[in-house]
């Protein structure tokens, strides 16, 4: 951070400083000012000695890592955010894992497994050495008591959806039946763990990497109250048992949550770091100043107004790649004159995605007319909505509104933030331009935000969707009928239909192929107008190695290690 | 004396109750839940964590519920910390906040009441005009805009100063502390100026001027304690204003303190946090009010007076 030129200067100043305070001893102005000075050489000389965390984590293979908001907890089945999930994957392994280069299904817990050819049932080999974190073995009858417990009405698990691929799970969640062995998971010894699904889910392997699917320690949560309470204090650093490669050192909520390495993860010589430093900074601007001083090796997110000053510098530290994420804005299907599609479509053709892009957000975002990112696992979607400003007005004089004369006063609300705001206004610009019609746009604070949506009390609403897994499911679904988050109204039995033949279908290609219809229909319909796919934006330090982009913005900690550049040139 | 402060101690407890009620009514009729997320929970999982969490019961009973708990001194678990109970949480920022805002306030004292007392004394001259349009400027800069500059210039340009940070790097508690300090700062020198041109005025210091003592005598033995009443009652809202109003200055320097986990609490609607940090904060702040009152009547010989009579 520091070099000797800049020592150099300060002892100059100093010296210079010391003839003048000689000089005129007298003078009193003369004198505040050199020892106001002076304080701040001896700041500075204080500073010269001292190296930045980031300088010294590398040394000692202790990572600083900015983790946006403060985590809720860290019990993987009563958790559900991004910042949580960071730390969670430090702490927990699931049967399989995933390669940080390729996302490709690797073991973890399971060293070896066998498929059935219908793809229903699958059987897990348990490795030898595999334990929990007091040393205890960790054994298929582990995997079935967690899924036992994440099946728990009682404990709240929000993510209960990927509970329901086995065989009766949902049934035995809704009470329809009580004893657990008709449920698709059975421990046949201690290694082995026979699963049955409930249709061939073909992105199950990547499911079991999901954090709802990863074991929890249930003796260990019986000792300090009962299993399906979300409150028990398991979790406390002093009480914590987990698989994964780190264990919880400290944890001060909205200071910083601190893991050091686990002794008893099976693959602990092949873990280089020695501690990660988990920082709740909700102010991005705060977190890129923080980068700048050497305090962290990796931020969360970035300011996108400082995007372009990175770009521009070619900082090398500055990493941008396509994320699995879409942007997007809900429309309420049931208010008029939102219900008529001509309405629809003339809204989705006149907005020019490329100028939002590359002029309002220009973060390398992908503009898109379509829901599923491309290439997500190999599908690509077929049709999309498309920048057509000419067709958007012949459709919008055929719904009865000729250059939008007697259109409704309609509402797009976004929640709080000035980069939402932003390409709100440009959407309004560009349908006052191109459709005549003019637009309300409206901030609102996040929970009031979800709850307008929920209360299906909007006209338009913008929204963002990130895939639990790279599989077109993860958006495709998001549309089915009484969907918890298809806050839009719409209802379409064949596209429900589509969805359902896609998660029966036995090859790969049968499958994309519902999925294309699916959304085939989405774009014809649409119920939301897509805007961009996204992309990360962050600060990661060149220290950091074995951090590979990839689609998830995954990045499992037991490949990572710090390496200085400067000390490797030396 | 006795008498006053247990009066005024009997007093609190109402206003406190008023706040909890108050409070607890105004949270509730925010639109959103604890449990909205942009990824909607399905409904089955809602109604079990309303049942935990005994949402699903009509108001009124929540609020006796929560009373009652409260009269145990039982703030409940966060909503948001689920591991965690509120009155942990509390401990766990409290020290920081605190601890920032006593430096801030002896930086705001010593800065402000020199400040101050020197533009008294040199009343209507330039070593009056400029120290009170710095102070002037103070009261002006909201601490989101001074905090940026000051760390701009002694963490990133001149690396004098950690940028982010409470106890981590030393050095680290300075530009906190001098940010949140340096609005009270400006505060304390235009009122203890203010306060110290009266008591000059005053007759008892022309005859103590008369009489022939030092001019040091004069001011700090005779008139600063006079001078510096209203800043002592400005003292207890201004300790109030600084512990409730770090948010701020810890969000902006990392300040692992209780202002963020209010202000986080109000977004994400836990309710039993928001609660606990108010009533705890109005408590803060009935108690620096009283501690106030009490140093100025313990200044003041008419007051002290008026008291002992039973005024």
């Amino acid at each position: 951070m520091r070099d000797f030129s800049t020592n150099l200067f300060m002892r100059k100043l100093l010296c210079m400083i010391m003839k003048t305070m000689r000089e005129n001893p007298y003078n009193k102005i003369t004198s505040l000012g050199c020892i106001a000075i002076l304080f701040g050489i001896i700041f500075n000389l204080m500073g010269c000695e001292r190296k930045t965390l980031v300088e010294i984590g590398t040394e000692q293979q202790v990572i600083h890592i900015g983790n946006g908001t403060d985590i809720q907890g860290v019990d993987p089945v009563v958790t559900t955010g991004m910042p949580e999930y960071h730390v969670i994957m430090a702490l927990f392994e699931g049967l399989v894992s995933k390669d940080p280069k390729t996302l490709e299904t690797v073991p973890g817990v399971a060293d070896s497994w066998t498929v059935s050819d219908d793809g229903m049932k699958y059987e897990f080999h348990i490795r030898d050495n595999a334990k929990w974190s007091d040393g205890n073995p960790l054994t298929a009858q582990d995997f079935v008591d967690a899924w036992h417990r994440a099946l728990m009405p009682a404990l709240g698990n929000e993510y209960i959806d990927s509970l329901f691929v086995f065989k009766n799970a949902e049934k035995f969640y809704l009470g329809e039946i009580t004893d657990i062995s008709q449920v698709g998971f059975k421990a046949l010894d201690q290694q082995h763990l026979s699963v049955e699904l409930e249709s061939p889910t073909p992105y199950f392997l990547q499911l079991l990497d999901h954090h709802s699917l990863f074991p929890t320690p249930v003796s260990v949560i019986k000792k300090f109250g009962a299993v399906d309470d979300p409150t028990n204090p398991w979790t406390k650093a002093a009480n914590f048992v987990g698989n994964g490669p780190f264990v919880i050192d400290e944890w001060t909520p909205g200071k910083v949550f601190r893991v050091k390495r686990n002794p008893y993860y099976w693959d602990t010589k092949n873990v280089k770091l020695n501690a990660i430093n988990f920082y709740p900074i909700e102010q991005l601007l705060s977190e890129e100043r923080m980068f700048r001083a050497g305090y962290l090796h990796k931020t969360e997110w970035m300011p996108y107004a400082k995007i372009e000053k990175y770009k521009k510098s070619k900082d090398p530290n500055y990493r941008t790649h396509a994320y699995l994420a879409t942007y997007f804005y809900l429309i309420n299907v049931t208010r008029p004159p939102l219900n008529d599609v001509r309405v629809r479509k003339a809204l989705a053709y006149s907005i020019d995605r490329e100028a939002i892009t590359e002029n309002v957000t220009r973060g390398n975002q992908v503009p898109t007319g379509s829901l599923t990112p491309p290439d997500t696992l190999g599908y690509s979607p077929r049709s999309k909505m498309v920048f057509n400003p000419e067709l958007a007005k012949k459709l919008l004089a055929e719904a009865g509104y000729p250059d939008g004369k007697n259109f409704p006063e309609i509402e797009l609300i976004y929640n709080t933030q000035e980069d939402h705001q932003k390409i709100a206004q440009a959407v309004q610009a560009m349908w006052k331009k191109y459709l005549g019609i003019k637009i309300n746009i409206k901030n609102q604070e996040w929970k009031v935000y979800l709850n307008t949506q929920k209360m299906l009390d909007f006209g338009l609403s913008r929204m963002a969707w990130v895939g639990d897994y790279v599989d077109p499911n993860t958006f495709l679904e998001l549309f089915i009928t009484g969907g918890g988050n298809n806050r839009t109204g719409w209802s379409n039995h064949e596209y429900d239909v589509l969805i359902e033949k896609a998660a029966n279908a036995h090859s790969r290609i049968e499958r994309y192929e519902y999925f294309m219809q699916a959304e085939d229909i989405l774009v014809d319909q649409v119920p939301f107008i897509p805007i961009y796919h996204y992309s990360t934006n962050n600060l990661v330090s060149t220290d950091v190695k074995g951090f590979y982009d990839n689609l998830m913005d995954y990045h499992p900690y037991k490949y990572i290690y710090l390496e200085s550049d400067k000390k490797k040139n030396e | 004396m006795l008498v006053f402060i247990f009066k005024r101690l009997i007093q609190a407890i109402p206003v406190l109750l008023l706040v909890a009620t108050v409070t607890f009514f105004m949270i509730r009729s925010a639109p959103g839940g604890p449990f909205d997320k942009d990824r909607a929970a399905p409904p089955e999982v809602m109604i079990q964590l309303n049942k935990r969490y005994h949402l699903d019961d009509p108001l009124w009973k929540q609020y006796i519920d929560y009373m009652g708990n409260l009269l145990h001194g039982d703030f409940g678990p966060s909503f948001k910390y689920a591991s965690h109970s509120v009155t942990e949480l509390i401990a766990a920022g409290f020290p920081a906040t605190a601890e920032m805002s006593l430096y801030a306030l002896l930086f705001a004292m010593l800065v402000g009441l020199s400040a101050g007392i020197y533009a008294a004394l040199k009343h209507n001259t330039a070593g009056d005009y400029i120290p009170m349009t710095v102070a002037m400027l103070g009261i002006c800069m909201p601490t989101f805009v001074l905090g940026p500059i000051l760390l701009l210039i002694f963490g990133l340009w001149l690396q004098w100063l950690p940028v982010a940070g409470w106890g981590q790097i030393p050095g680290d508690k300075i530009l906190p502390s001098i940010t949140l300090g340096s609005v009270y700062a400006a505060y304390i020198a235009r009122i203890s100026r203010g306060g110290m041109l009266e008591i000059l005025s005053q007759d008892y210091i022309r005859t103590a001027r008369a009489k022939g003592l030092s001019n040091a005598r004069i001011i700090f033995v005779h008139a600063l304690r006079g001078g510096i009443a209203p800043v002592i009652s400005f003292l207890g809202p201004a300790i109030a204003g600084l512990l409730a109003g770090s948010f701020v200055v810890e969000s902006i320097f990392q300040v692992p303190g209780l202002g963020r986990f209010y202000v986080m609490a109000a977004f994400n609607r836990d309710y039993t946090m928001i609660l606990g940090c108010t009533i705890f904060f109005s408590f803060l702040i009935i108690m620096f009010n009283l501690l106030s009152d009490i140093v100025l009547v313990w200044l003041n010989p008419k007051l002290r007076q008026q008291l002992s009579n039973g005024v």
